[in-house]
């Protein structure tokens, strides 16, 4: 701790950091641009100016940069000075010379960090009289809108997108005052996370193009505190709406998860919700065409229960709440997991290794600080999006522990520090059977198949600790980056090892866990990370349920003749031979989804369930961390939660417990009083009764317009606002004003900071963790009982006329709810088949050819897309892409064309 | 008077060549440190001669030296720079030095890197010196065939590699730092000091970037010593000085003089004084980027110490004068187009502020100035001192601005009020 | 397309660098010494021959104003218009090169000859005003001998 003065009161501060860190941490305003607390400082935009003295005596003192100065103790400082005053004003003025002042019309306006600085400088006289330079903008892709005149040059676009992210496709361009932020020429923009760019921009330079589609200003936005639904990392979000919409996802501060950042699926996914595919009332097929009413639905379904012999189907997509109800409602025998066997079983696995190994699972900002990383069989890029921009600060770890403490520079000098460091990285190794956009940070890649990364991964465990069996039969090659691995994950401070499911190999968890544990037990504080299927791929494990597989058998045997499907499309989880016959032999079916799918086509009742956006609810991300999300707003339609839905069933139905449940609350409670492995969950948000100062919190900002008017076309009386029953939040602007729990967070916004950079308010200290610590509750410690498993396959051998097919994911087109989403929908790839060069070769295929082949009786015919990396003997098939059969992979496909693998030279394994 | 740096210069020669700058003594001073001296000798010796860094900031060049880390922990390599990148308008004094002696720099540099213990260094020049490339080209390679550059140079077991690079534009690369980014393939914005270049520097590593002239004065005070060094000057700052005229004077040029020789002196002695019909009117001492010295300054000794007191800056030792017959205004209005063409546009008051005052001084030349534009143009040069703007080149900028406003703010004002420039003879009143 | 002996120059100085990136001003360097320019289509085979993205490498080449990214004529003449030549009258000089060559700065002859550009401080300000074509030092310039000079540039 340092003592510094700040217009001559004394503050204590946490030493090391830069003063304007330690002023905005403190509460105090100081304007600023160019920094970033994820990027740190540059020192470029001159906004963060304040007075420095030399001692007590110096009364005159000097203009300093406080993002560039490092706090002393006894430090002098004044923000009030006028000279500082007035150059800070002047800043802006000079940025200003060339803004056009379109405030009015820029989508920023209300949320716009200049729009902030330039009042809080006090800045509000034009002095300049000339002409503003121009420029041309660029088409950028779906994602996002650019309109260079507003640029203020702050750096921070090219920052986040090169420095952080590591995008290629984004720069600066030209010199003095016609520096251009851009492309090289018009173009979509490649970088996965290049949404946040909105957020970076302090001006409206980067505006989201999704919510140019319904525009709405922040302030007219009724918002509450969301979690990211599409994939397993669980980021956390803010979601907005107005007008019974979806109108955009921004980032919610989260110092533990997610941080800054979002990815683009995560931002520009949201608009399923939106989509014409939606269910929006409850069907009941009998009575079509009439469509039905909440009352008659329920009727028919709580009939066809009661007739029926039940099971229930949960999903990895619906919420703890959801899939328990379920499973409370048809029993705990009858429940099943809605997702494919092979996932299953990789789930159940990951939770295990989580359970019992002795490592812990880090949080993202964990991963980050990891100065050592081992991935085995993820393309983190496309699985789990922001564990791979973590994974991308860690490399810069080691550098950062070494050379630059060594030469005493401070981590938040950014520029400083890269110029020190050049383009020397840390340890990070991936083995994977494809190639991923962090294999050009790698230390050193694999490519082989998920068998043969499993015997390097046990290899590696077993020259870290020789408890961990030994691998017969490697190479000098394998066994020198095995040895490689081994050294580097032991020499580290925090060594990671990230592994998940994503290529259908259990023997790869198991390798991994091995190394995880034989880390621990060298007494390295190791941890792993492992990536879960979907966004409650873990709750769902959590929660317990039997397989898929068992389900179709208990209705094809005759033990059960009705089924309760919750979110799930059964179609992307087993065959649709499978699924078919499965569907076709239950005499009821009943679905509660948001979007119309194969299997709601199927469907004799269907009830519509709230999408993430209309609902309440807790989703387990792959780090085991249970986090709340909030409905935005409630739907006029009759559409509610799954769980409330089948909560009514079961009153409906006299099932004891659930009748006596008043809400949300008792659900809840329930679930964690019955489930010990979920008890965490209750203390995840307050209670719905919870306020403070006897008021609601609210999920629109106090400057919200037009509640009286914008129901105005159909109706002048103005509607009573809905109360919330499950939440402490209201849907108007009445309520709170101060800071919400930190769990309840609908928006960012202080005093004199409208733009997301508010969230400097909310924190300890700038960067750090929420005030009163980051949401979300940690269910699962590691109990360090778990044994090394033994299981080191086999070589992988080809099959003469197969392929071995391996599951892809895509970012964009692999997640079955953002597919539905415009934008996304833009990005997705067309199917193909990946197979390896030279086996290309051997069946005269070329690049675009189609491949004919089918896996479990489906038939496939793809073009080829050929991959120096798929090991020889397998191939690629996109998981979950339109236009992509469901297969359970991995498994063998058999080619249409006989090739005889023997033949050929035995390449890696 | 001696005249160490260009006595072996001869205008419109081609320079010596190895042998014959051999035969008049050249690449002694490598031999000695090489052999007599250790790096730290030769720091010592450096600092106490008082040479003072002549690529305009005048500072201690040994001094600059001893902040880089030496001994086996030192992180390597480590790059000595030549900085030839001379684009400050009305400077043309390392030219001389670079086609008249090309070996007389590579000696310099093989000594200042050993003082450092460089293992590598570059001579960074401006494109524009195209005879200059040609003529170091030539001398690095016969420094290499005698053995002065390369491995163990001279059986002393200390290596040595040269290179050139030539820029591709901007004013910016004189920068040190900037230099540096150029040099790594970067675009040339300055880089945040601290951490000094001489702890991470190029490639990251501790670097070393010192001025031609500066550079070019080491083996002469390796040789002669420091007391020699210091008596060459008539003042406190130590050595000769390379000056030069230009603008309308008799005999625009460049000497090499004591260092302390007068303004007055130069200017009447060696540049032969005004053309005729021109009078003077103020000069900038040292380059673009300095303030304004008007007629009562003329006997002003030309160093460091004493322009300073006048209140601007010896710079790069090379005046512009500015003449009664050559509007003032026109004149800043010239120099700041130039700043705000050349700024790199990293930081906010140089790259948005320096084109606004360029269109106000347009403005005020073309007759269309307004009071208000004076308070403006105010308030930049009180804002973009430095420590305000991220490197030197605007508060450079400012001050010829700056010391105009102050000695020739009424020809400011008269263009403002009578709404035309009084230099212009094309002008008419529109009445 | 690069050329071998382009590819031979720059792998030299990649040679001299820590990483390739770290060449790419010199390689721009190279490859526009044979063509006068660089042209979108160079720009990106230099930033492939050197491992960087076009963007990226544009970034560098777009910073630099003798890097030139749009087509020139056979010949580049540099004026100086800094402030020893504007002291004693380059603005002469420029306004005839506009007349005889009837272009302005920034532009091209319509036979391709000429571009004219305007350059800062060329460093012989004694012998101001001064320009430079290609390779070319004039200086002490009068109006007078402009034409003559032309003359040798085909
Ligand atoms: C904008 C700007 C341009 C500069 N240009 C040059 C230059 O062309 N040549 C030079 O030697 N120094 C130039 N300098 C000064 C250098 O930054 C640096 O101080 C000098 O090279 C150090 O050498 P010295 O210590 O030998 O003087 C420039 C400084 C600035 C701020
Ligand atoms: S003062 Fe600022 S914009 Fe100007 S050259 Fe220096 S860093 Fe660049
Ligand atoms: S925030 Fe300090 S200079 Fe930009």
């Amino acid at each position: 701790m340092a003592t510094i003065y700040i217009d001559n009161k004394p503050y204590e501060v946490k030493a090391g950091k830069n003063l304007l860190e330690a002023c905005l941490s403190l509460g105090l305003d100081l304007p600023y641009f160019c920094y970033h607390p994820a990027m740190g400082s540059i020192g470029a935009c001159r906004q963060c100016a304040v007075k420095v003295y030399r001692d007590e005596n110096d009364t005159k003192g000097k203009l300093f940069m406080s993002c560039m100065e490092q706090v002393r103790d006894n430090m002098r400082v004044s923000i009030a000075d006028m000279e500082a005053r007035e150059f800070r004003a002047h800043v802006i003025g000079w940025l200003m010379t060339n803004h056009p002042h379109d405030c009015a019309v820029c989508d920023e306006g209300g949320s716009c960090h200049l729009q902030d600085m330039t009042v809080m400088t006090g800045h509000n006289y034009r002095a300049y009289r000339f002409d503003k330079r121009t420029y041309i903008n660029q088409y950028l892709g779906p994602f996002l809108n650019h309109e260079m005149n507003r640029c203020i040059q702050c750096y921070r676009c090219v920052r986040y997108y090169k420095d952080y992210a590591g995008g290629k496709d984004l720069d600066v361009f030209a010199a003095h005052n016609h520096l251009y932020f851009g492309r090289a020429e018009d173009g979509v923009l490649e970088s996965e996370f290049s949404g946040n760019l909105a957020e970076v921009c302090p001006t409206g330079v980067f505006t989201d193009k999704t919510l140019k589609q319904h525009y709405t200003r922040k302030w007219d936005l009724t918002m509450a505190p969301s979690v990211c639904h599409h994939c397993s990392v669980g980021c956390n979000t803010i979601a907005g709406e107005r007008y019974g919409t979806l109108r955009n996802i921004t980032n919610r501060y989260n110092g533990e998860v997610n941080g800054y950042f979002l990815c683009d699926r995560g931002r520009f996914g949201y608009e399923f919700v939106n989509s014409a595919a939606r269910v929006r009332k409850p069907l009941v097929r009998s009575q079509l065409p009439e469509a039905s009413d909440k009352y008659t639905a329920l009727k028919a379904a709580s009939s066809a229960i009661k007739a029926g012999r039940v099971i229930g189907i949960g999903s990895p997509r619906a919420s703890l709440e959801s899939n328990y109800v379920l499973k409370k409602l048809v029993g705990e025998d009858n429940f099943h997991h809605g997702v494919s066997d092979v996932d299953h079983d990789l789930v159940e696995m990951a939770l295990h290794i989580l359970k019992e190994g002795s490592a812990r699972t880090p949080s993202l900002q964990e991963v980050e600080k990891a100065d050592s990383v081992f991935i085995l069989g993820e393309d983190l890029t496309n699985t789990a999006p922001m564990l791979a921009l973590a994974v991308r600060q860690s490399v810069r770890q080691q550098p950062l522990l070494e050379q630059v403490s060594k030469a005493n520079i401070p981590v938040w000098q950014d520029a400083a520090v890269r110029e020190l460091v050049q383009t020397e990285k840390g340890p990070l190794f991936i083995a994977h059977y494809t190639t991923s956009k962090l294999d050009e940070l790698a230390t050193q890649t694999y490519f082989d198949t998920p068998d043969a990364i499993a015997r390097l991964g046990f290899a590696v465990a077993n020259f870290i600790h020789p408890d961990s069996p030994e691998v017969h039969g490697l190479t000098e090659e394998e066994l020198g980056l095995a040895q490689q691995i081994a050294n580097a994950l032991l020499a580290a401070h925090n060594p990671l090892v990230i592994s998940g499911t994503s290529s259908g190999n259990e023997r790869i968890l198991k390798a991994a866990a091995n190394i995880a544990n034989a880390l621990a037990a060298r007494e390295k504080s190791a941890v792993i990370s492992l990536v879960v299927p979907e966004c409650n791929s873990m709750g769902l494990a959590m929660l317990g349920g039997h397989k898929l597989e068992s389900a179709f058998e208990a209705v094809l045997n005759g033990y059960a003749d009705t089924v309760i499907i919750l979110e799930n499309d059964l179609y992307r989880r087993a065959s649709a031979a499978t699924v078919t016959e499965f569907l076709d032999s239950c005499k009821q079916i009943l679905v509660l989804d948001h979007l119309h799918h194969a299997t709601t086509e199927k469907a004799n009742i269907l009830l519509p369930a709230a999408p993430f956006s209309e609902a309440d609810g807790t989703l387990v991300n792959n780090e085991g961390r249970a986090q709340r999300f909030f409905q935005v707003y409630p739907t006029p339609e009759e559409i509610q939660e799954s769980w409330h839905w089948l909560a009514e069933l079961g009153t409906i139905m006299a099932d004891e417990q659930i009748s006596n449940w008043q809400g949300y609350d008792d659900l809840v409670k329930s679930m964690a009083e019955e489930i010990p492995a979920l008890r965490g969950v209750k203390k995840n948000a307050p209670s719905s009764d919870f306020r403070v100062a006897g008021q609601r919190i609210p999920r629109a900002p106090h400057r919200f317009s037009g509640r009286t008017a914008m129901h105005a076309g159909f109706n002048v009386s103005e509607p009573k606002p809905p109360t919330d029953p499950d939440s402490p939040l209201s849907y108007t602007m009445e309520g709170y004003r101060g800071q919400p729990p930190s769990s309840m967070i609908p928006f960012f916004w202080a005093p004199g900071w409208n733009s997301v950079q508010a969230t400097n308010k909310y924190q300890q200290e700038v960067g750090g963790h929420l005030k009163g610590g980051d949401p979300g509750v940690r269910l699962i410690e590691p109990a360090g009982t778990a044994a090394y498993s033994l299981a080191v396959p086999q070589k992988f051998v080809p099959l003469g006329g197969h392929l071995y097919m391996l599951p892809l994911h895509h970012i964009f087109g692999s997640e079955e709810l953002s597919n539905q989403s415009p934008p996304i929908m833009g990005r997705i790839p067309a199917p193909y088949v990946a197979i390896n060069t030279a086996d290309a070769i051997r069946m005269k295929l070329d690049e675009g050819d189609l491949l004919s082949f089918s896996i479990e009786g489906q038939a496939y015919q793809l073009p080829v897309k050929t991959s120096h990396t798929i090991p020889s003997g397998t191939a690629g098939l996109p998981n979950g892409l339109p236009g992509v059969p469901f297969a359970e992979l991995p498994a063998w496909a058999i080619l249409n064309r006989d090739i005889k693998w023997k033949q050929q030279p035995q390449t890696t394994f | 008077m001696e005249k160490p740096l260009t006595q072996h210069i001869v205008p419109g020669r081609k320079p010596l060549d190895l042998k014959a700058y051999e035969k008049v003594g050249g690449y002694q001073s490598v031999r000695k440190v090489l052999k007599e001296m250790t790096p730290t000798e030769v720091q010592t010796l450096v600092k106490n001669s008082n040479l003072r860094g002549r690529g305009g900031a005048g500072f201690s060049t040994g001094l600059k030296w001893s902040f880089v880390p030496m001994g086996p922990d030192a992180a390597t390599p480590k790059y000595l720079v030549a900085n030839a990148d001379e684009m400050e308008p009305g400077t043309f004094k390392d030219r001389v030095l670079l086609e008249g002696n090309p070996h007389q720099l590579i000696e310099g540099m093989i000594v200042a890197a050993y003082a450092i213990q460089a293992s590598i260094s570059y001579v960074f020049l401006r494109w524009a010196y195209k005879l200059a490339a040609k003529e170091i080209t030539q001398a690095i390679q016969e420094a290499y065939e005698a053995g002065y550059l390369g491995k163990n140079i001279l059986g002393s077991g200390f290596d040595l590699d040269m290179h050139l690079h030539t820029g591709v534009g901007r004013y910016m690369c004189g920068e040190e730092t900037a230099l540096l980014n150029a040099l790594e393939g970067k675009r040339a914005n300055p880089r945040a000091k601290p951490p000094f270049p001489q702890v991470s520097g190029l490639f990251g590593k501790p670097t070393i970037v010192n001025n031609v002239e500066t550079l070019c004065n080491l083996p002469h005070i390796i040789n002669n010593g420091a007391e020699w060094f210091k008596k060459l000057s008539l003042t406190e700052d130590a050595g000769t000085k390379l000056y030069g005229v230009s603008g309308r004077v008799k005999k625009p040029g460049c000497w090499e003089l004591p260092m302390g020789t007068t303004i007055r002196e130069i200017l009447e002695d060696y540049a032969g004084g005004m053309q005729d019909g021109y009078l003077f009117k103020g000069l900038l001492p040292g380059g673009a980027s300095t303030d304004f010295l008007v007629e009562e300054h003329l006997d002003l000794p030309m160093d460091y110490g004493s322009i300073q007191a006048a209140g601007s800056r010896m710079g790069t030792g090379t005046m512009i004068i500015l003449d009664d017959q050559t509007c003032p205004v026109g004149f800043v209005h010239n120099l700041q187009h130039f700043f705000a063409q050349e700024s790199c546009g990293f930081c906010t008051p140089c790259r948005e502020g320096l084109p606004w005052v360029e269109k106000i001084l347009l403005a005020i030349d073309r007759g269309e100035g307004k009071p208000e534009h004076l308070l403006t143009l105010d308030f930049h040069t009180k804002f973009l001192g430095p420590g305000n703007t991220f490197c030197a080149l605007a508060p450079g900028a400012m001050e010829p601005l700056q010391s105009a406003l102050k000695y020739f703010r009424e020809d400011f004002e008269r263009h403002i009020h009578e709404h035309h420039c009084p230099w212009s003879i094309a002008w008419q009143p529109s009445i | 397309m690069l050329t071998a002996q382009e590819k031979h120059q720059i792998d030299h100085e990649i040679s001299l660098v820590p990483t390739p990136q770290n060449a790419c001003i010199e390689a721009l360097k190279i490859v526009q010494q044979r063509q006068g320019w660089i042209s979108d289509e160079s720009l990106k085979d230099v930033a492939e021959y050197v491992g960087m993205s076009p963007a990226e490498l544009d970034s560098v080449a777009t910073f630099y104003n003798l890097i030139f990214r749009k087509p020139v004529g056979r010949h580049v003449i540099l004026v100086c218009d800094s402030i020893t030549c504007w002291v004693m009258g380059y603005e002469d000089i420029r306004d005839h090169l506009y007349n005889k060559l009837n272009i302005t700065y920034g532009q091209t002859t319509e036979d391709g000859r000429f571009t004219l550009l305007p350059n800062c401080c060329l460093g012989t300000c004694d012998c101001a005003p001064t320009l430079m074509i290609d390779n070319d030092l004039y200086r002490n310039l009068t109006v007078e001998q402009l034409d003559e000079i032309l003359i040798k540039y085909t």
